[in-house]
């Protein structure tokens, strides 16, 4: 729309037209007080707060419903205004407690701000104030009445904004009261996007409440370590008396790809790396049999003898390598050099939850669709999967998108899965029907041409002009081929493919695979891996399934697995693996673990600094937020393993040659002043700073170097945003003869793979939502 | 509805009731209304049948329920004495009328008789202003109350019921 | 079973009607009905909306908006379905007028909604009464039902090929969803929270579609300006007050009663005259003009004709027609305290200043009247009172500021005499208030 001038306080301004006057001016740097005013929401004009004055208008009216016009004159601050904020101030204190001191939200309460700036500061009342008694609604969500102003900024999240409708309110006038949907309990996905929007402390989590003071947190922008959509979460974490200890997640970075919102995992599930039971001394199985606690030189040096002589007397390709999901892509691809340069080994995989490199082969170089290209679809197709459960933050970006842009959703699934209730055109499938309904939806006849709801779904979505396609796992190999070709016959398509964690896709492109290298390069053709990756073997080695057959046959000697929990997720638990050397690098005694000789224990993704990819190809920085005394991380963890293998760590990590694009500190989150000015000092003096052979970010230089999707605007991924990885062509011939071994983790809203396992948060939430059981009659 | 709390003549008024109007939802304030009427209060059970006719979520009906003053998730007497006592009536002695129905009917307002034949509650301005003091008793207005006209209508709903109240 | 009270400076208009058995349609067609729905189906809508100017009938819900005006603003052209609406929901506190034509002569309230959706081409209205109004429903759903069977109301209204529908409902008690936006939202089966405005109702009303919304006098009166024409109904009343109106007079007068005057007839006059004065002999203390949201007058400030220019020069409003007349012994603090009890009872509770003040206000007025207040006490009900003023998401706010401020200004000696734990004077000269049981 056409842009308009006013004036604010004497400024002219500009805005297009149809802004919202308390967007204009905050856009332009003033600020108008607000509680009910909520971006994006519905608008609701009940605070009262925004009230400024428009000249001619007879009446103070709210900024947050009157639209900017041409010529308009508004002053936002007089004392006219500043008396009628602090009545409403006056009002709201009248039965507020004012036990800020205990108060959660004391520090960042709007309520408190605007007390401190209007100055209600006496007493009109002489009325004691109501008490009631605070309730918990559910294992994450405490309410406690007489703090909660109505704002209903928590209603119009959970329904408007989530789509649950779990929140109400009851009663009218001065009895209003915030209820939710089960008389005195929440039914919802516990997202705590209500206790994140909640301007005061009458929405608490159990997460976070009576933990701390904010001010005594400091506050680290990262990605959430679970599902593969790379939400940014900023972790609070304070000192303790064993490191830095994270003690809330939150989103009030919003310049993350998921915007306002954060699921229960991205808020909540951070407890994992809390758990006292976390493994923080190496441990060596002895010969009674036990996992004894050892010194850290002691497990390196001997899990490093110990791989070095199995490679020496029976090759590479009797060990083999298992890496991780929730790894950085520094790490995993560290691993997959370690095994290929330092093991000389192929026999390298993961947990693979999305068939990648069939991706790849069909998209034969276009460009995929990152998340921020879904949440400005004009239309959207999504094929399989359950992005409320396993997706959220993808869910909530075609929510939103549908909610403020009007775009059209076509789903197609064998579930009724949630989504559809914001769907255009819903199809249900059976489980096995998706080839059937691309083929039929390229032309081919089929059963369906009878069903109308399904000619109109294909109808309408020929006639989209633009369409981003979302598909799940139910997608792999040839079929994933199809669904491109059908797209393909579309005008301006592109594609999401959805994988499982944080580092699902990282693991796939950093080549922890057994044929292929970073980047999908077949190990039989190399490339330039061939000059960089001196005595690789060319040879594809053993995917993991075959990795545990060979180990149980007793051809395979020795297994490095890191971050992995493969024997509880493909049940191999064979006594035969007793007679492989396994080291295991874990933050748990997991079900893997406890077959290790060797157990290293591991830092997790909020403890380290790195990079990690998104399944929608959005690559972030990683900023190291917590710290455990005791552990490693996984990147540090290799290049000791290859150090004690007597390997040479110079090539394996090339520090200090390329020193000047080196990581000067800025990724290192609450640590990261001194190492900043520590970085600005030596530049001053055009000297090179001196990296260790454990900074990830000279392996990051390697990696932009030979994967040319992640050669990306360094500077931009350091201040924080997240970058689109590069379109790049991946030819892998006969891509339909090679196996996908996809196992689908299945997980829900409040289930994480093994991590979720450790959290409490979601161990709570999972048992309260169990059914009460019944008596039978 | 397969299976209904309604007595069959009212299910089907609420049948007809959802395709009155342009939007589904527009029956609900009157099918509560009817609702009430039959089964005297709000039940969890009518909510949630409300609920599925209307198709909202049951918290959704329970918010527009306590919205309305007339509508109540809690039972009353038979019959329902409401005693206005705003500016009007209490000028012409509203609240006497008020005092008078406590103590004739043993109760408090907002109180239910032990016999559940009557309950008393204080209301705000019924629309009988010029014909003041004036108490709706269920739907039936009574106007130009006098502390004798009170206990006329009331023994007659004692005597209508039959129940042979004593008090 | 509520009548009309008579008085020969009575000039019956849209009570022509009341207590002649106008609510069966053939008496209704025999006195005269329908026959100007038939004459505005001649005019179209043009013609109509030009009639209804000429009469000068403003809104008499409260506002006094001009009614012809307010049908102009519809757009002609629409994506969505228009509607009309009557505002039955009548729960202004000393307001009892539109009960009377509902039950006197609901004909005439079918009449004026096919008048007005013949104006604006609306295909569907709803009449909506307060909830408290049960056996009205009766009335008007018999006399609708009369309505379709003769025709003029269904697929083809009088022949014309016009299809024009209604559908009546109640209310289920709430004040607040007199504003017309709220009564839009309860009829969709929400609470009856206010909009936003604009959009305002003619533009985007009822299910989004332009709307008319008219109160119940409003709209019954309409097919008189029909039958008269719009001039001569002008001529009723005084200069851009057109007409008659129905005046619900209350309280302490010896005939209280609904009354229909012409606009502007003189305050005292209705007191004094129509209403047969004071009883007991006493004095009259003040009068609340136009229902419980209007300024208090003084007793030497009733010398005004009763119309929306001179009650507004009078610093009230003419507001509902609600006359609440009040002698010397009225205390004025319980007065105050028993019209803010009925606001915050009503609040919806959607924005601070209304839910906190009306609220605090109440507790405020409880104190000083009961005898717990303080010096401030005063003075800072003024304020809340002033603070609201204005600031508030719908008028109800300024309904109970209004009042609340004027009680304070003209009678401030009266609160003063209940502070430093004196309590109310006048109970203590009476008995002692009746225990509670």
């Amino acid at each position: 729309m056409a842009d308009v001038t006013l004036t604010v306080d004497g400024r002219k301004i500009t805005a297009p037209a149809g802004t919202l006057l308390i967007e204009a001016c905050r856009a332009h740097g003033i600020e108008i007080p607000a509680f009910c005013y909520y971006p994006g929401l519905s608008l609701q004009a009940a605070c009262r707060m925004c009230v400024v004055r428009i000249e001619k208008v007879p009446k103070l009216q709210t900024a947050c419903t009157t639209p900017v016009a041409e010529g308009m004159v508004v002053s936002t601050e007089s004392p006219e205004i500043a008396q009628a904020r602090k009545a409403t101030i006056e009002l709201l204190l009248g039965n507020h407690p004012l036990d800020c001191p205990v108060c959660d939200a004391g520090g960042e309460c709007e309520l408190q701000d605007m007390t401190f700036k209007y100055g209600a500061h006496e007493s009109k009342f002489v009325e004691i104030k109501q008490h009631r008694d605070e309730q918990q609604w559910s294992p994450v969500v405490f309410f406690d009445r007489p703090r909660c102003i109505l704002c209903y900024r928590c209603v119009r999240v959970c329904g408007e904004g989530m789509d649950v409708w779990a929140l109400g309110v009851q009663n009218r006038g001065a009895g209003s009261v915030i209820a939710p949907n089960r008389e005195d309990h929440l039914e919802c996905e516990e997202c705590g996007m209500c206790i994140d929007i909640c301007p005061v402390g009458a929405l608490t989590s159990g997460a976070y409440r009576y933990k701390t003071r904010p001010w005594e947190m400091s506050h680290v922008g990262t990605v959430c370590t679970h599902c593969g959509d790379g939400c940014k979460t900023t972790l609070g974490v304070r000192r303790s008396s064993d490191g830095m200890e994270i003690v809330r997640g939150d989103n009030r970075d919003k310049s993350g790809i998921n915007g306002d919102f954060l699921c229960i995992k991205g808020r909540y599930a951070f407890d994992f790396a809390n758990r006292e039971n976390r493994l923080t001394r190496p441990m060596i199985r002895k010969a009674s049999g036990r996992l004894e606690e050892v010194t850290w030189d002691e497990a390196i040096e001997f899990a490093g003898n110990k791989l070095r002589e199995i490679r020496d007397s029976k090759g590479g390709s009797a060990i083999g390598v298992i890496g991780s999901n929730r790894t950085t892509n520094e790490e995993s691809y560290l691993l997959q050099k370690f095994a290929r340069t330092v093991l000389g080994t192929n026999n390298i995989d993961h947990h693979r939850t999305a068939d990648y490199p069939a991706f790849f082969a069909a998209l034969s170089g276009k460009a995929e669709a990152s998340l921020r290209d879904i949440a400005g679809a004009k239309a959207i197709l999504l094929l399989g999967n359950d992005p409320t459960e396993q997706h959220p933050g993808l869910a909530w970006q075609i929510r939103t998108n549908i909610r403020h842009n009007q775009a059209r959703l076509y789903v197609a699934n064998h579930g009724l899965i949630k989504l559809r209730r914001q769907a255009a055109h819903f199809l249900e499938i059976p489980e096995d029907g998706y080839a059937g309904l691309v083929a039929w939806l390229a032309g081919e006849a089929a059963p369906l041409d009878d069903d109308k709801s399904a000619v109109a779904f294909r109808e309408a979505l020929r006639k989209e002009e633009s369409l981003v396609v979302v598909f799940g796992s139910e997608f792999r190999g040839i079929d994933i081929a199809a669904l491109v070709s059908l797209g393909s016959s579309l005008p301006n398509v592109k594609f999401a493919c959805l994988g499982d964690y944080v580092s699902s896709r990282g693991a796939a492109d950093m080549g922890l695979y057994p044929d292929l290298l970073p980047g999908y390069i077949p190990v039989a053709a190399p490339a330039h891996f061939k000059e960089e990756y001196p005595a690789l073997p060319t040879t594809p080695g053993l995917d993991l399934v075959r990795m545990f057959d060979a180990a149980e046959a007793g051809t395979l000697s020795g297994l490095y697995i890191v971050g992995a929990n493969p024997v509880a997720r493909y049940a191999r638990h064979s006594d035969a693996l007793h007679n492989t050397f396994i080291v295991v690098q874990d933050m748990f005694l997991t079900e893997t673990a406890q077959f290790a000789d060797v157990i290293l224990p591991a830092a997790n993704l909020y403890e380290k600094t790195g990079t990690v990819t998104s399944t929608f190809g959005d690559l972030q920085l990683v900023k190291k937020a917590a710290d455990r005394a005791g552990v490693r991380t996984d990147f540090e963890l290799i290049v000791r393993l290859a150090a004690a293998m007597g390997a040479d760590v110079k090539p394996l990590v090339p520090f200090g040659q390329h020193g000047t694009r080196a990581d000067m500190g800025q990724a290192r989150g609450a640590q990261s002043g001194e190492a900043d000015r520590h970085g600005v000092w030596l530049a001053a003096r055009h000297l090179e700073p001196k990296l260790s052979p454990f900074d990830p970010f000279a392996i990051f230089d390697e990696i932009q170097r030979l994967v040319p999707a992640y050669n990306v605007q360094r500077l931009d991924l350091l201040a924080g945003n997240d970058q689109q990885l590069k379109p790049a062509l991946v030819q892998i011939e006969d891509i339909a003869a090679r196996p996908d071994l996809v196992l689908p983790s299945n997980d829900t809203l409040f289930t994480s793979g093994s991590l979720g396992l450790y959290s409490r948060t979601l161990h709570s939430v999972l048992e309260s939502h169990k059914p009460v059981e019944t008596a039978a009659d | 509805m397969s299976t209904t709390v309604f007595s069959p003549g009212l299910a089907a008024r609420f049948d007809k009731l959802v395709t009155l109007y342009p939007l589904k939802r527009s029956a609900l304030v009157p099918m509560l209304l009817y609702a009430q009427d039959e089964t005297g209060y709000l039940s969890d059970a009518v909510i949630a049948e409300v609920a599925e006719r209307i198709g909202i979520t049951e918290l959704d009906v329970r918010s527009v329920i306590s919205y309305y003053s007339l509508l109540r998730t809690r039972p009353v007497g038979k019959y329902h004495v409401q005693v206005c006592t705003n500016i009007s009536c209490m000028l012409r002695g509203g609240n006497e009328i008020l005092e008078h129905c406590k103590k004739k009917l043993g109760i408090p307002a907002k109180g239910v008789t032990p016999d559940g034949l009557f309950s008393l509650e204080e209301v705000e301005c019924i629309g009988a202003c010029s014909w003041a003091p004036a108490a709706q008793i269920n739907y039936d207005f009574h106007e130009n109350l006098t502390f004798e006209s009170v206990d006329k209508v009331l023994d007659e709903y004692r005597a209508k019921f039959g129940s042979g109240g004593t008090k | 079973m509520a009548t009309l009270t008579h008085h020969p400076d009575c000039v019956p208009v849209v009570s022509s009607r009341f207590g002649k058995g106008a609510t069966d349609i053939d008496r209704f067609i025999e006195l005269g009905g329908y026959e100007s729905a038939r004459k505005a189906l001649a005019l179209g809508p043009d013609g109509i909306i030009s009639e209804m100017k000429a009469s000068n009938l403003r809104g008499r819900g409260g506002a006094g908006f001009p009614t012809g005006m307010k049908w102009s603003f519809v757009p002609k052209q629409s994506a969505k379905p228009k509607y009309v609406l009557v505002n039955g929901d009548e729960s202004e506190p000393g307001t009892c007028k539109d009960r009377l034509i509902f039950e006197h002569d609901p004909h005439s309230v079918i009449e004026g909604v096919i008048i007005a959706a013949l104006s604006i081409q609306a295909r569907m209205g709803f009449i909506y009464l307060r909830g408290e109004y049960r056996y009205l429903l009766q009335i008007m759903e018999r006399a609708v039902a009369q309505a379709y069977t003769r025709g003029f109301l269904g697929k083809n209204i009088f022949g014309s090929g016009i299809e024009f529908d209604i559908v009546t409902q109640t209310g289920a008690g709430a004040y607040e969803v007199g504003e017309e936006s709220a009564l839009m939202e309860s009829l969709e089966g929400k609470r009856g929270i206010p909009r936003i405005r604009p959009p305002f109702p003619a533009v985007v009303g009822l299910y989004g579609g332009p709307t008319i919304i008219n109160n119940a006098e409003t709209i019954a009166t309409v097919p008189h300006i029909f039958r008269m024409g719009g001039a001569e109904y002008a001529k009723l009343g005084t200069e851009r007050n057109g007409g008659t109106r129905l005046f619900a007079l209350s309280g302490h007068v010896n005939r209280p009663g609904v009354y229909e005057l012409p606009m502007g007839y003189n305050l005292k006059k209705m007191i004094y005259e129509v209403g047969g004065g004071i009883p007991n002999g006493r004095n009259l203390k003040a009068v609340v003009p136009g229902g419980s949201s209007t300024p208090v007058l003084t007793a030497d400030e009733i010398d005004i004709g009763m119309d929306f220019d001179q009650v507004g020069k009078a610093g009230s409003m003419l507001g509902s027609g609600g006359v609440v007349v009040l002698d010397e012994t009225t205390c004025m603090v319980e007065f105050a305290l028993r019209t803010m009890k009925f606001y915050r009872h009503e609040s919806c509770g959607w924005c601070i200043p209304c839910r906190e003040g009306t609220d605090w206000l109440e507790k405020s007025l409880t104190r000083v009247h009961r005898g717990g207040g303080v010096d401030k006490d005063i003075d800072n009900i003024s304020y809340l009172a002033e603070n609201m003023l204005g600031r508030t998401f719908c008028p109800l706010g300024d309904a109970a500021a209004m009042p609340t401020i004027a009680f304070v200004k003209k009678f401030r000696k009266e609160f003063e005499d209940h502070l430093d734990g004196k309590g109310c004077p006048k109970h203590h000269a009476a008995e002692p208030e009746p225990a509670l049981v």
